[in-house]
């Protein structure tokens, strides 16, 4: 083999890959810069690389600004995302378990009627879903836009996989000391399947936070607007100014960065895991 | 013991199985249900339709329409993000340098929501006067501004919508694949060296590509079954205070409007989710036979 192919080849692959990691991170600079920068620098006729003054005044300005119901729409997305994460993780891993442990008659045909679910993409049914919460009276409260999320067939699946491929040992050990199913679970099985809860949270979380459609249909009121709603809203308004628009975008995706920093390796061990393959 | 061990299945499974039913099997019903009533803004209707629904959409060229601009958009963003997140992840595997690093730049953007992408898209990177990037960009080289997102000859905004798509969702794709990748035996590599195959094109056809096609199957199946769930990207990228433009309307934003607009026309947004719906599953299912969904081996 010729080595100074091998190498050379070995070199471009690396510059390609410089090139390209720099324009994966093109969009967050802007987002960063925009954020900081002053409106009249957003939309000056000069494109400049960094603005010409960096104004870090622009966070209080946002916070300020009583046109836009910011910080209620921070505290709104926080209470789901956290809401719906536990109550997933909670109702999600209890039914994995079930599956994948408990002997049942039915068991196959319960666990079928759950995976078929996932066949139907989820967007397909927010009309039917809508006119369920409505009729509940469920729209612009919390609870429309928590409970009906809970219910992940994906995270169900996953906690199923995961505890199929779990030493069965422990928990014999567990029965044989007479411990039921209930305490089992809890005393054994969770505390050592930690990284599957912090995958699975960690994937439900970024969704919780980022999901769009299901509170822009059911948050109709400003009071219950989520962070995506409101900063949409936003966007397709002209009143608000860009450097605030821009300076809320930055905010809003520092809670996942900071997610995403902790629990980097999970998501990736989760995504890896999920028996997609 | 067999009966108890039912109650205990029902305590674990009970919960969450009843909510899915409450919260899936009764919406999609109650859907069916309405799609033959006339639902204007009611969810208990009682004039009843038959078919009439069915037959408003089907002969509704706004919506047939829309249907095609899904089509148009899956057939752009699937195989494109399919080949950009396969090198990513055969790049990423074998770079000897900062490996941790490049992982996490392109998988970062699965941080970000498709609202706050679109606006970066819309407002900074694609705006269509002379201070977007891309505009500047275009300036350096004497090019004329371009309107990005306001362009429908040529269609300019298809280039805006893949790529926001393409930049958020590369990253988690590249990680299932680089999944794969390091489940395959490295002995395969050593014995196409010993016959002779080149590194490259040779070993990347006949070993890694055929290794690879259960992780394949997955990330195209899931890629189909994302595109079909559009929605977020086009509202926030094309809609502005005077409403929707009449071109690029993905069927999800058809039936946001039908449904949840003005008119709050339940009865003709069921029948478009339940024909959406059917329009899925047949592509699905259509194109799990095409993949041979279940075959295991790979000799490709």
């Amino acid at each position: 083999m010729d080595d100074a192919l091998v190498r050379a080849g070995r070199a471009v692959r690396l510059v390609l890959l410089v090139v390209l990691a720099l324009l994966f991170l093109i969009p967050f600079y802007l987002l960063v810069r925009d954020g900081l920068a002053s409106e009249r620098d957003i939309t000056s006729p000069e494109w400049t690389f960094f603005p010409r003054e960096l104004r870090w005044g622009n966070v209080r300005e946002l916070f300020d600004d009583p046109s836009v119901p910011f910080a209620r729409s921070l505290l709104n997305s926080a209470l789901i995302a956290v809401a719906t994460t536990l109550g997933t993780l909670l109702l999600a891993s209890l039914a994995g378990y079930g599956l994948a442990r408990i002997p049942y008659r039915h068991a196959n045909k319960v666990f079928y009627g759950i995976l078929g679910t996932l066949l139907v993409p989820a967007a397909v049914t927010f009309v039917p879903s809508f006119v369920l919460v409505s009729s509940l009276g469920w729209i612009s409260t919390l609870r429309g836009l928590i409970v009906p999320t809970l219910f992940s067939a994906f995270a169900c699946f996953v906690f199923r996989q995961y505890f199929l491929g779990f030493p069965r040992e422990l928990e014999d050990a567990a029965q044989v000391d007479g411990l039921g199913y209930w305490r089992t679970y809890w005393l054994i099985v969770v505390p050592n399947a930690r990284p599957v809860f912090a995958a699975v949270g960690t994937i439900v979380f970024l969704g919780a936070w980022n999901s769009f459609l299901w509170p822009l249909v059911i948050g109709q009121d400003r009071d219950a607007w989520t962070v995506q709603v409101a900063l949409s809203s936003f966007t397709t308004s002209q009143v608000v100014r860009l450097h605030e628009l821009f300076m809320a975008a930055a905010v809003s995706i520092l809670p996942l960065l900071l997610v995403f920093l902790c629990f980097q390796r999970w998501i990736v061990a989760g995504v890896e895991r999920s028996g997609i393959d | 013991m067999r009966r108890r061990r039912a109650l205990w299945f029902w305590v674990f499974v009970g919960p969450f199985a009843l909510g899915l039913a409450l919260f899936t099997y009764v919406p999609l019903l109650w859907s069916v249900g309405l799609s033959f009533f006339d639902a204007h803004n009611t969810v208990t209707p009682t004039h009843f339709v038959g078919l009439d629904n069915y037959t408003a959409m089907l002969g509704d060229d706004a919506f047939v329409d829309s249907l095609k601009t899904f089509l148009v958009f899956t057939a752009f963003i699937v195989p494109t993000t399919y080949v950009v997140s396969l090198s990513l992840a055969l790049m990423a595997n074998r770079v000897r340098w900062a490996r941790a690093f490049f992982r996490s730049v392109f998988f970062l953007p699965a941080a970000c929501s498709y609202v706050v992408a679109a606006l970066i898209w819309k407002m900074s990177l694609f705006n269509g006067v002379r201070f977007g990037l891309a505009n500047t960009v275009l300036g350096w080289f004497g090019t004329d501004p371009l309107p990005w997102l306001a362009s429908t000859d040529p269609p300019w905004y298809w280039l805006v919508i893949v790529t926001v798509r393409l930049w958020l969702q590369a990253g988690f794709y590249m990680i299932l694949f680089l999944a794969g990748l390091q489940r395959i035996d490295p002995a395969l590599y050593e014995a196409a060296a010993v016959d002779g195959a080149r590194p490259g094109w040779t070993v990347l056809r006949h070993i890694t590509l055929p290794q690879l096609r259960a992780t394949s199957v997955a990330v195209l199946l899931l890629l189909v079954i994302n595109a079909f769930q559009a929605f977020d990207e086009f509202y926030n990228l094309l809609s502005d205070s005077r409403g929707y433009p009449p071109y690029a309307r993905p069927p999800l934003v058809y039936l946001y409007y039908t449904a949840l607009g003005q008119g709050q026309n339940l009865g003709l947004g069921s029948a478009g989710a339940v024909i959406l719906a059917l329009v899925i599953a047949v592509v699905t299912l259509g194109q799990a036979r095409w993949l041979k969904l279940g075959r295991t081996d790979a000799d490709g």
